[in-house]
């Protein structure tokens, strides 16, 4: 027992929060954006121009979006492997709206609101019938993609109108998008609702033992329903970005896209059991991951070299904290 | 005088920043009890440890029959003739009650392959001797905890163990279950075993050890036959000063019902419960293990929905569906599972206590921590609770410790009633005192307490009125005054019926 007898006064903290902060992972993923960056800067002439850089940050932003509500919902102890799947329905859903005469801001409505219908039904299974969320997600996947799939059959949606286009394509100040300014606004109330709430404090509580946070009086259940409505509605304003860049639908949108989040989620320190977690390092983790694959793209390797990548680097992230973990305890 | 099985001299164990075991020794003796005492922390498991192989000792030295030996490994102490059987027995639920006993030293035929008929018959021929009534054939899984204890004992006969250490081996059992195994470690020192006994309970000590040994913060701190030995003695050893009161006195006033109970039912685990307990009151549940006390305050806070009944808090009808339906109504619960069910152990200390507290620490739903802290501090402080700082992560603090956090949490909410369920299980005395004290003190504050115990002298010393429960049923509510505790048990048990088992 480390039980250390004191005075009556029990200090708050006793570590140095500065040396904490530079022994943190997220100190550890600025230094490898920061190599990544540079190595970057050499390999490819091109890499150092500022409309290169933001073509870069749209490798991302969608995926980072998603990735911000995946945190929480991954560091409550669950999973929704079925966000890709979100975006494929969402963005079908929008094409037959779009069929239908819809305008703009319908297209968005319909976008964003099959996401959020998605995620609570992921929801209800998972907390109403207290169904595993990896079983429920994987079977939502294919629900999700198989509608889609029958809806469109090998055809593809087309023609959104211009107004529709610029939420992917447009820039809100000289190289600066939209999808840029969206994610980090998103990333700055994920930040505050995770870190700064008693939300967000009850997910931590939860992701760490649920039962003994039921038992202190947190209502698990329904912050779980939250935490995955918010996951599909993330999915949802992502299906309307992608289907605005890409200017049409296809059944197979977005796939993969699942992984990627949860890769960023993971390499930003998120343990993939559940409890710990920020989001300061999942953005970083983010801007690393489109650093990696823009690089690569700009020293043309091929897409299928990426995705060996990809899954490499996840497996790498998954066992990385794990080793940072032993090391720091040794520390 | 014989000489002793086992001895150990001058041994000393130092872990990084901790010194566990100081110079200390221990004789345990053919066909006797000892039994080990002392606070958690004071060594004992470190000591049972080296014991088993599993440790090694920085000084001393390990005598067994008379030579010196090091068990550089838990198969070397097996061999050695020691078997330890633990609180949570290390037995595999999936295997056979025979293939358990003789796991790692099956018999074996000519062929070199496990001569099943023989180990059965061996197995059925132990579990025999000790009138265990055990099948040898069926699964581990489908005994009761008590009947697995047996047969670990059945293990330790198996391997014909000379040394065979006991720790807390009565914490899961009924009082039933603890006679059976009374006879057990009898038939044990028949057998010229030397047992060595853990336990915290002094009603144990005294039934069934021939010698104690007390332990303090690692040292060695006394010796001696229990039968020449008074139990305050003992007490004084242990804390190291002497404890005049074991239970505090209360001077609380009992005031008007707060909680009512009327004909709660549960499917399977409970029925027709009713009781009532008042302001200022300690209300103890008395009963076996498995007799649905710790079911029927889980209903009362909300874990699960009676199908039958009502509760009345402060005249109106409440119908808690949740834990947080009950803490807002003012009904809170110490659980007995303190590591799964009542703190967060990956948390620190100031987040574990201010969770249920959040929306009177919040502004408009924004943390803010100096509040956190401070609440955290004040109810801590109240309790002693025992800790470098309020960061520190609760998985370090000892069980008497992690229980203090628990009950700040709850105090931090202002409850009305605060249901206590085996609130001092597997803590040291020091702890056991200061929650006991704390009660006292929170009925004088015109709280109301349920306290949940399976141990008689705790419900006895607490309690103003005593439930006791069998088979999911109250068979009795009783004054506490002029108890006598055969009562209790003759209740609980329901011997009266069963002419006189």
């Amino acid at each position: 027992m480390s039980d250390v007898t004191t005075g009556r006064q029990l200090p708050n903290r006793l570590d140095n929060p500065l040396k904490s902060t530079l022994l943190s992972w997220e100190s550890l993923l600025v230094l490898v954006a920061v190599v990544i960056f540079v190595f970057n800067s050499y390999s490819s002439p091109y890499f150092l121009n500022e409309w290169s850089l933001s073509d870069m940050t749209f490798n991302f932003t969608e995926k980072a979006l998603i990735a911000l509500a995946m945190a929480l919902l991954i560091i409550s102890g669950e999973i929704d492997l079925s966000v890709a799947a979100i975006i494929a329905l969402a963005s079908t859903m929008m094409g037959l709206a779009l069929q239908y005469g819809a305008d703009t801001p319908v297209l968005v409505a319909v976008g964003v609101g099959v996401g959020l219908l998605c995620g609570a039904f992921n929801g209800f299974l998972v907390t109403g019938l207290k169904l595993p969320s990896i079983v429920v997600t994987i079977g939502t996947m294919s629900l999700f993609r198989g509608i889609a799939f029958i809806v469109l059959g090998d055809k593809s949606f087309g023609n959104y109108p211009a107004s529709f286009g610029w939420f992917g394509q447009g820039y809100v100040w000289w190289v600066i998008s939209f999808e840029l300014v969206l994610f980090l606004v998103f990333a700055a109330v994920y930040f505050v609702l995770l870190h700064r709430t008693n939300f967000g404090r009850r997910v931590f509580a939860i992701g760490n033992n649920d039962v003994a946070a039921q038992f202190s009086g947190v209502r698990v259940d329904r912050i779980k329903f939250i935490l995955f409505c918010l996951t599909g509605l993330m999915s949802g304003i992502a299906a309307v970005l992608l289907t605005a860049r890409l200017g049409s639908t296809r059944p197979s949108i977005a796939e993969g896209f699942e992984l990627e989040a949860i890769t960023m989620v993971v390499l930003g320190g998120v343990s993939i059991l559940g409890g710990a977690g920020s989001i300061v390092g999942v953005v970083l983790a983010a801007l690393i991951m489109g650093l990696v694959t823009f690089g690569l793209g700009l020293l043309n390797v091929p897409g299928i070299v990426m995705s060996i990548f990809i899954g490499g680097l996840l497996i790498t992230v998954i066992a990385l904290p794990i080793l940072f973990r032993m090391w720091r305890q040794r520390a | 005088m014989t000489d002793p099985i086992l001895t150990l001299a001058g041994i000393t164990k130092t872990f990084p920043g901790v010194r566990a075991l100081h110079n200390v020794s221990l004789e345990l003796y053919p066909g006797e009890v000892t039994a080990l005492i002392g606070e958690n922390g004071a060594g004992k498991s470190t000591l049972v440890k080296i014991m088993t192989g599993i440790y090694q000792p920085d000084e001393g030295q390990i005598t067994v029959s008379g030579k010196a030996l090091s068990l550089p490994t838990a198969h070397s102490a097996f061999e050695a003739g020691v078997t330890a059987i633990h609180q949570e027995t290390v037995l595999f639920d999936e295997l056979t009650v025979a293939e358990n006993i003789y796991l790692g030293h099956a018999p074996r035929n000519r062929f070199g392959m496990i001569d099943w008929k023989t180990m059965r018959a061996e197995s059925r021929k132990t579990l025999e001797a000790m009138a265990a009534g055990i099948d040898p054939d069926i699964k581990l899984k489908e005994l009761g905890i008590a009947k697995k204890h047996l047969v670990a004992v059945a293990r330790a006969l198996s391997i014909d163990a000379q040394v065979v250490i006991m720790d807390e081996p009565t914490a899961a059992l009924s009082q039933k279950e603890i006679e059976e195994l009374y006879v057990l470690i009898d038939l044990l020192k028949e057998d010229g075993k030397a047992i060595l006994f853990i336990s915290h309970k002094f009603d144990e000590i005294y039934r069934i050890a021939d010698r104690f040994t007390v332990f303090r913060d690692g040292e060695q701190v006394g010796k001696g036959l229990i039968k020449d030995t008074g139990q305050s003695d003992i007490v004084k050893l242990m804390v190291g000063r002497s404890v005049d009161h074991i239970f505090p006195e209360r001077k609380a006033e009992i005031g008007p019902v707060v909680l009512e109970a009327k004909g709660l039912s549960h499917p399977t685990e409970f029925a027709d419960i009713s009781f009532a307990v008042r302001k200022g009151e300690i209300l103890g549940f008395y009963g076996l293990v498995g007799a649905g006390r710790s079911e029927v305050m889980q209903a009362v806070f909300g874990m699960t929905r009676p199908s039958h009944g009502e509760l009345v808090l402060d005249g109106a009808v409440i119908n808690p569906k949740s834990p947080a339906d009950a803490v807002e109504a003012g009904i809170v619960y110490v659980p007995e599972e303190r590591g799964k069910q009542g703190v967060i152990t990956g948390e620190p200390i100031f987040m574990n206590v201010s969770l249920p507290s959040l929306q009177k620490t919040s502004k408009s739903g924004f943390l803010r921590m100096a509040e956190e802290f401070k609440l955290a501090r004040t109810y801590t402080e109240r309790l002693d609770l025992r800790a470098s700082s309020l960061s520190q992560n609760v998985s370090t603090l000892s069980g008497g410790n992690q229980q203090k956090v628990v009950i700040a949490k709850w105090l931090a909410t202002l409850p009305k009633v605060i249901i206590l369920d085996e609130p001092t299980k597997g803590i040291d005395i020091g702890s056991k005192a200061a929650v006991h004290g704390f009660m006292a003190e929170l009925v004088a504050q015109g709280l109301s307490v349920i306290m949940v115990s399976s141990e008689l002298p705790e419900v006895m010393g607490m309690s103003d009125r005593i439930v006791v429960m069998r088979e999911g049923r109250i068979v009795d509510t009783l004054d506490n005054k002029g108890l006598a505790p055969e009562t209790l048990v003759r209740l609980a048990a329901g011997i009266a019926e069963e002419a006189a088992a």
